[in-house]
Formats: structure tokens, sequence, C-alpha cells
């Protein structure tokens, strides 16, 4: 039973947004808002799991003085804060709340993502290096796409950005293609076999 | 309202219609445009019921269109549209419409062909899952990052070393987020034979408890359910980068022997790889999302690319039933290859079939 009931679930909620999504009269449309706002009540309980066991695994890590244990101090600090302040104040787009949001979170975000940068440089270095014949393809490409999407490239010959151009178009594109048409369908199977209840590994993967 | 008609300059063939495959209330209107259409302000689409004498005006589309939606009928009752050119504030009026009512329709016609696919993988699907039944080996290619899970696996308890699993940055909507939890399954099992310590970081609140139930089913399933921990899998943030912060902080406080990222990420995917890399980890990728397959080539030792992700499960598993699912996906992929290069041959012979593939 208590694997039966969710593969039933499974399997009656697939079928209904399968055949939700072929009719388009209204009663169809209401039955599917009716199962998205209950999706969205169990994200609600879902946050609350959640938030409990973010508050278990720091309060844990402070008690037991673990490495890095003042870092989970200033994790707790920060959620209980921001919840405070938010529900204290508001959230509205002037309130405190929104200014600690844009001027601490949304910078904090920025530095992480200005650290691509870095990654992406330290990562070409590695990928580049000729080693084999796809890492020299690899970087032989690379090169030619770079100096050709840089202003450079049309000095070095008329061409050439045309040439980076056709790389980007052509084989480039047609492999993404490839790759999406084989995603599709592993997409769709992997549905279909969830919903036919042939994928169990989310369950444990026994009959 | 004038009444003033003039031939040459009003629109004609005022023509409206229910709009196929909606929920109803709306009515397309159609025109033949002005003679005069350059020098126009534009046109004024009018409408009027059964019981009204006079039309009322609804709307108006500028010069060069000879389209108008009316989005607010009501179902079943019948209307009249006609439409007038404007020009210097005058309005030249074309002939009355045909009477027409709106309601909304039971099957999406546009969708058909979605329905025949569906049908179709569907009859493969079963075809080969059947044949999967009946004890038939059904040959496998070797995916490499697929062969080196369990490599990875005993990796880690001969170091002593947690291993990383990183669900991807998708809510559970997505299928790359679904196929990462089946594979985590499969990880979850090995993790739970050879006695390894995991981390399930996760960004998503419904992720994470679908996760903590994959991974304590397999405990399960493997006979091991006092070696779960409620500490393997972990709820971090729904911030991107906030998210990376941490994964990174696990990966240099925690010192994983191995880390997974499997599902769909985002521009976070070369931060964590690479961290992991520079902290010496031995890494699989596998992602749906094209933009990030090269980073993760990059940055690990082994890639999923793209439907690879997909086979994982049925992979790790060696269960007939979904290595026969697997055949069906790769006819599936022939098919389409087939009416591809197939359209693309007539379409050059100048017949276009491109149409029968549109979805609406």
């Amino acid at each position: 039973m208590k694997r039966k009931l969710p593969l039933a679930i499974c399997f009656i909620m697939g079928i209904v947004m399968i055949v939700q999504f072929f009719i388009p009269h209204p009663v169809s449309l209401e039955s599917a808002n009716v199962i998205y706002k209950w999706v969205i009540a169990l994200m609600a309980f879902a946050l609350v799991l959640a938030i409990g066991n973010l508050i278990r695994h720091h309060g844990f890590k402070i008690q037991k003085r673990k490495e890095g244990w003042p870092y989970s101090i200033v994790t707790l600090a920060g959620m209980f804060g921001m919840a405070m302040v938010g529900l204290v104040w508001g959230v509205a787009p002037d309130s405190l709340y929104q200014r600690i949001f844009l001027n601490v979170l949304a910078p904090l975000g920025g530095t992480m993502f200005a650290l691509l940068a870095y990654y992406m440089a330290s990562a070409a270095y590695r990928s580049f290096r000729a080693r084999s014949l796809e890492a020299t393809l690899l970087l032989v490409s690379a090169f030619i796409v770079m100096i050709g999407f840089m202003p450079f490239g049309q000095y070095v010959h008329p061409q050439f950005p045309a040439f980076a151009e056709w790389i980007m178009r052509v084989p480039n594109m047609a492999s993404q293609r490839g790759i999406l048409l084989g995603v599709a369908f592993g997409s769709i199977a992997t549905a279909l076999k969830i919903i036919l209840g042939i994928e169990r590994s989310w369950l444990g993967g026994k009959e | 309202m004038p009444q003033s008609a003039t031939v040459t300059k009003s629109p004609a063939n005022v023509r409206a219609v229910d709009k196929p495959n909606d929920a109803g209330s709306e009515i397309q209107i159609t025109w033949t445009l002005s003679v005069d259409d350059p020098s126009l302000e534009g046109y004024v689409v009018f409408r009027k019921t059964k019981t009204d004498t006079v039309y009322q005006r609804i709307g108006s589309a500028t010069r060069g269109v000879s389209f108008f939606e009316d989005d607010a009928t009501i179902d079943g009752e019948i209307y009249t549209y006609t439409v007038a050119s404007s020009r210097d504030d005058e309005l030249f009026y074309a002939e009355s419409s045909n009477m027409v009512s709106s309601r909304p329709q039971i099957f999406h016609t546009g969708r058909i062909n979605v329905l025949l696919a569906i049908l179709s993988f569907a009859g493969l699907l079963a075809y080969f899952v059947s044949k999967a039944r009946t004890g038939k080996t059904l040959y496998i290619r070797q995916i490499a990052g697929l062969a080196a899970v369990e490599e990875a696996v005993g990796r880690a308890t001969e170091m002593g070393r947690p291993i990383l699993y990183v669900p991807g940055l998708g809510d559970i909507d997505w299928t790359a987020t679904i196929a990462s939890m089946n594979i985590l399954g499969e990880v979850a099992k090995k993790i739970a034979q050879y006695d390894t310590e995991l981390i399930v970081p996760n960004t998503w609140s419904v992720v994470y408890a679908v996760s903590k139930e994959v991974v304590k089913e397999s405990f399960v399933s493997e006979g091991r359910p006092e070696k779960f921990k409620e500490d393997y899998v972990r709820y971090l943030t729904e911030a991107q980068f906030g998210f990376a912060a941490a994964v990174n902080g696990i990966m240099i406080r925690e010192k994983p022997a191995t880390n997974f990222f499997i599902g769909k990420f985002w521009a976070e995917s070369l931060i964590m790889a690479e961290t992991g890399a520079q902290a010496g980890a031995f890494q699989i990728a596998g992602t749906d999302s094209v933009l990030q397959l090269p980073f993760f080539v990059t940055a690990c030792d082994y890639t999923l690319m793209g439907e690879e992700l997909y086979a994982a499960s049925a992979y790790l598993s060696r269960e007939p039933i979904l290595l026969g699912s697997l055949k069906a996906q790769d006819y599936g992929k022939l098919i389409a290859l087939l009416i591809l290069v197939g359209f693309t041959i007539l379409a050059f012979l100048g017949v276009n079939f491109l149409s029968v593939l549109s979805v609406q």
C-alpha cells in the first residue's frame, strides 16, 4: 500500500495533466488551476520542512562547535533577521527589507557571479591545452571564434568574423540541436515511465 | 453613428468566426483592407447582438491590419460585426459580417500532431518494455560517466570522505530534476552498500523533501535504514549565487572525495565545478542545459550529455524493463530524424510539410 498509493496518485495526476493539455474547455483549464494551487500549498508545507532542516543542521553545528560554526550563526541570524524585518516593517518597495535586499544580498550575488570570469579563465587554461585531437579542435575553434568576434578579427583577415559566425551558426548549432532532440525524447520517456510506474527509482526502485 | 459609406474607401468582406481551439469568449474578425489603406488613420471595429439596434464600438486596428480579436463575448450569444475605415475623423463602413457566436472547444485540433507523437512513442515504449519482460537481452552502449559511478563511490569510501550530490537548481517541475532524483536513488543505494557519507544540498524546498525521501527509500531498499542520517539531505537557499557560495563552502570545508552535479544548471555551474576540480575531487556531471555542458566537460572528469542524463537510471539499475525504455527512446529519435530528413528533402522539391510539425 505504501508503494501502490504514490504510484496510483502519480498515474492519475499524470494522465489528468496530459489530457488537460488537449482540452481547451474552461472546465479543463479550471481543474488545472486547482491542481496548480495544490502544488503551491504543497510547496508551502515543504518550505516548513526545509527551514526546519536548516535550523536543525546549523543549530547542531553551533551546539557541537563543529568546524566553521560561526558561519552557522551568521546563516541563522540572517534568516531570522530578514524574516523579522519583513514581518515588522513590511516588504514594500522602499522598506528596510527591500533596502537590505538591494544593498546586501544583490551585491553579494553579483560578487559571486563576477567570480565566473576568474573561473572561466582557469577552466579555459586547463581545457585549451592541446593534449588530444578533441582538445586541439576545441582550442582551434575557440581561438577562431574569440578572435572573430573581436574588432581585431577583421584586421587578421576580412573573412575572419564571417568564419567565426559560421562556426557558431552551423557546426555549433547543429550539435546543439542534436543534443536537444535527444533531451526532448529523454524528457518524454522519463515522464511516461514515471506516470506508467515503469520508473520507480524515486520510490526505492523495488517492486 | 454616421452612416456615410464610400465603397472605394471602406474595408470589405468582413468575416467573423469563433476562435478555434480556445476556452470560449473569443471571436476573430477579418476584413479586406480598404483600397485607400495607406492614407487611412486605421480601422474601427463595431459589434451588435441580435437584440441591439445599433452597433457598439469595441476596438480598433492600425492601417495595414485586417484582423481583430474580440475577447469579451458571451458564449452562445449571437453577434454581428462591422468594420469602418477612419480618415479625417470620418468613418466609412463596410457591409455587416455574418452572424456568429463563441463557444468553448472540447478538443484542441492544433495539437493532434502532439497526441499522435505521444501515442506512437507510448506504443514504442510498450513494445520494447514487453520485449524486455520476455527476457530478451538488449544491447546498451557503454556510457563512460555512468560506468564511473561505482568507481566514484568506491574512491570516497577508500578515502573516508563524503560524496556530494548536487541535484541542480531546477525545481521539481523540471524533467532534468526528476531524472536527477532517479539517479540519486541509484547512487544512494551504492552509498548504502559502501557505508559512505552523503551530502545532498538543495535549493528548492520541494526538491529537498523529494530527495530526502528518495535517499531514505534507497537505504531502506538496501536493508540499511539505520545508516540513513537526516543530515545527509540539506536545504540551503533559493538564491542562485547564495546556493553556489554555500556549495563551494561545503566543498572547501568538508572536502568531499566525489562530486555529482546532476540536474538543471545555469551560470553557477562553472563556479561549483571549477571549485570542485581545484579541491581535487573526482567529478561526474550531467545536465540537459546545453549552454552549461561545455563548462562541465571542461571542469569534470565525466559528463552526461543531454539524453544520457535520462538514460542513467536505467543504466545504473540494469532493470530490463527500464533498459527496454531506452530502446524506445533510440527508435523514437530515429523516426524523428527520418521525418526531419524526409521533410527537408521534400522542402527542396517544393513540397512543404513543415506546418504538420508546428504546435499551437
